[in-house]
């Protein structure tokens, strides 16, 4: 569905993507994860066929976007970061006039609209206006707007970045069933939750190169450890301390706030730091994530 | 249950268009529903703003101004001066409104127009169809005008009426195409607080609606002369009362028809390098 190869974007004198390789095959869920600024809006709108290439190969579909942008954009889906939804227009309306830029006559329009408000338990707000609308709600509508024209894949920029938790889950539901339809997602999170949640597979970008790929799974497994303790001591105490548990664990990061100690078992490594006489104010053994993935690739966090 | 996305989905290959094609009256629909919310506040509003002008500036000024038909471009009478001038200023303002603040909020402050070229339309679609609004808009509201002017009994011929009524459009146009390309590249709506000030309101006072050019002595007439409202005023007046200078006439519509062209360009492609980066 997507080929890139040694792909690159300049703005000016600003290099957004360094040359990344990605290929996504139809029917996989597959994201883009990295810090706001890694390159991943940049990549998306490539991908979308809004945006020149500086270099390297791209192809959407087997398609050149460079040639084929409106052959492209009919048949993928869009869902941007920012909402641009009509305020002119109610609910129901923005789905079928946006089916109507896609060339659909207006009966399948009509009927597309109803299946798709349904389909994001939209229904009792068909009329209603798009600004009267909660966040969730919006972003669901921004969703069932991108699927107007079935599409044969789905891209989504950062799809809950400023929703409450609720209001995800009610998203990642949706998304998911769409995975049992056969569309073919790709979506950028900075969010390793997202990510665990919904991809096949991903990539970890930052600074605009690709630094890992692989899935959730296989990229916990190949860059960090099984566990991690968590420990939480005195405000400023936490750099002094590390070389004291150093030896305790495979490898431990220190945060302004606290340790992190990796290790296979979380829970025995607790209970050697207790042998050593040191009392932490608080600590936590919990399963390694994408967000460790991250911190070991590039010495920093996810979300700052 | 929705049916979304079938990876040989029929839908998807509706839209398959090649590069290049037009595809501006897929947004019909858009502004189809965006006229029928506002159509009934435009009608009303653009018959009494005129019909408040042609009562206190035609009948209860003109009252006072009796002059010689040569001193006033060939009009009988004051109101028969300034009514066709007060249609072409019309046409300009009413433009003014349309691809102003509309176009910055369509570009940043809503983004409809990158939900739009996400779609197979491109930003030379967009363009186009947001001016066949506006073009359709001065329609609407230069036919209202005209149609409060009638029983003034200011017209000379019907046929002279339904020109100056597409000239209206032209008007339109020429104006509308240059400041929505301005507009589509902008990032402050404080410029436009200019753009009213010393644009529209010296265009709409010094452009020979109101008296003659001829009375803002030569070098001010020459500098008026070469605005675009002053040949659609101009244009305008020729055709509703009737004496029309042939030569003069095609210079007007050759100036108004370079600008909507030009101007029509440029707006395309300030757009396309605004929303393709």
């Amino acid at each position: 569905m997507i080929h890139a190869a040694g792909l690159r974007k300049s703005f000016g004198s600003f290099e957004a993507v360094k040359g990344i390789d990605v290929d996504v095959a139809p029917g996989e869920y597959f994201g883009f994860l990295g810090p706001n600024g890694a390159g991943k809006s940049s990549t998306m709108r490539m991908v979308a066929a809004v945006s020149p290439v500086t270099a390297g190969t791209l192809r959407i579909l087997g398609l050149d976007p460079a040639t084929d942008g409106p052959e492209i954009r009919s048949r993928i889906g869009v869902c941007p970061q920012e909402d641009t939804l009509d305020v002119e227009l109610n609910v129901r309306d923005n789905l079928v006039i946006y089916g109507r830029y896609f060339g659909l006559p207006r009966k399948e329009v009509r009927e597309r609209a109803d299946e798709l408000l349904e389909f994001v338990q939209l229904t009792d707000k068909a009329s209603a206006k798009v600004d009267d609308l909660s966040g969730g709600m919006k972003r669901r509508l921004t969703i069932a707007r991108s699927l107007i024209n079935r599409p044969e894949m789905l891209l989504l920029d950062e799809p809950t970045t400023g929703l409450d938790p609720q209001a995800r889950h009610v998203v990642w539901d949706r998304l998911f069933r769409l995975k049992q339809q056969g569309v073919t997602l790709v979506l950028t999170t900075h969010y390793m939750d997202e990510a665990e949640q919904l991809c096949d597979r991903l990539v970890v970008m930052d600074k605009g190169l690709i630094v890992a790929d692989g899935s959730p799974l296989e990229l916990i497994r190949n860059h960090s450890t099984r566990e991690v303790a968590e420990l939480r001591f005195g405000i400023g105490e936490h750099e002094q301390l590390a070389p004291k548990v150093e030896d305790l664990a495979e490898r431990v990061e220190v945060l302004p706030d606290r340790l992190l100690l990796y290790s296979a078992d979380g829970e025995e490594t607790l209970a050697k730091v207790h042998e050593r006489g040191l009392e932490p104010l608080a600590s936590l053994v919990r399963r390694s994530t994408l967000e460790d993935v991250f911190l070991r690739l590039t010495g920093r966090t996810l979300v700052d | 249950m929705v049916s979304t996305g079938s990876t040989t989905g029929s839908g998807s290959t509706t839209g398959s268009g090649s590069t290049g094609r037009f595809l501006a009256p897929r947004l019909a629909d858009y502004w189809l529903t965006v006229a029928k919310r506002t159509w009934k506040g435009t009608v009303v509003s653009s018959f009494v703003v005129p019909f408040l002008y042609i009562i206190a500036m035609g009948v209860l000024l003109g009252g006072f101004i009796h002059r010689p038909a040569a001193q006033l471009d060939g009009a009988s009478s004051y109101l028969a001066f300034v009514a066709p001038g007060m249609v072409a200023a019309q046409s300009m303002t009413t433009v003014f409104g349309e691809v102003t603040y509309p176009v910055m909020g369509m570009v940043k402050w809503h983004r409809t127009y990158y939900g739009m070229i996400a779609t197979p339309l491109k930003p030379s679609d967009v363009v186009l169809a947001h001016l066949g609004f506006v073009v359709f808009r001065v329609g609407l509201v230069a036919g209202v005008f005209l149609l409060v002017m009638s029983p003034f009994g200011v017209f000379e011929s019907v046929w002279g009426v339904l020109v100056a009524w597409l000239v209206q459009m032209l008007i339109g146009l020429a104006f509308a195409a240059p400041i929505y390309g301005l507009s589509a590249g902008l990032n402050n709506d404080s410029v436009f607080a200019l753009i009213f000030r010393l644009g529209m309101i010296p265009l709409f006072l010094f452009s020979g609606a109101f008296f003659p050019v001829s009375n803002l002595g030569p070098t001010l007439e020459w500098f008026a002369r070469i605005t675009p409202l002053w040949h659609g005023v101009d244009l305008t007046r020729m055709l509703v009362l009737g004496n029309i200078d042939g030569p003069l006439a095609l210079v007007h519509v050759g100036y108004l028809l370079v600008l909507a062209g030009v101007g029509t360009w440029w707006a395309i492609h300030r757009l396309t390098r605004r929303l393709i980066s």
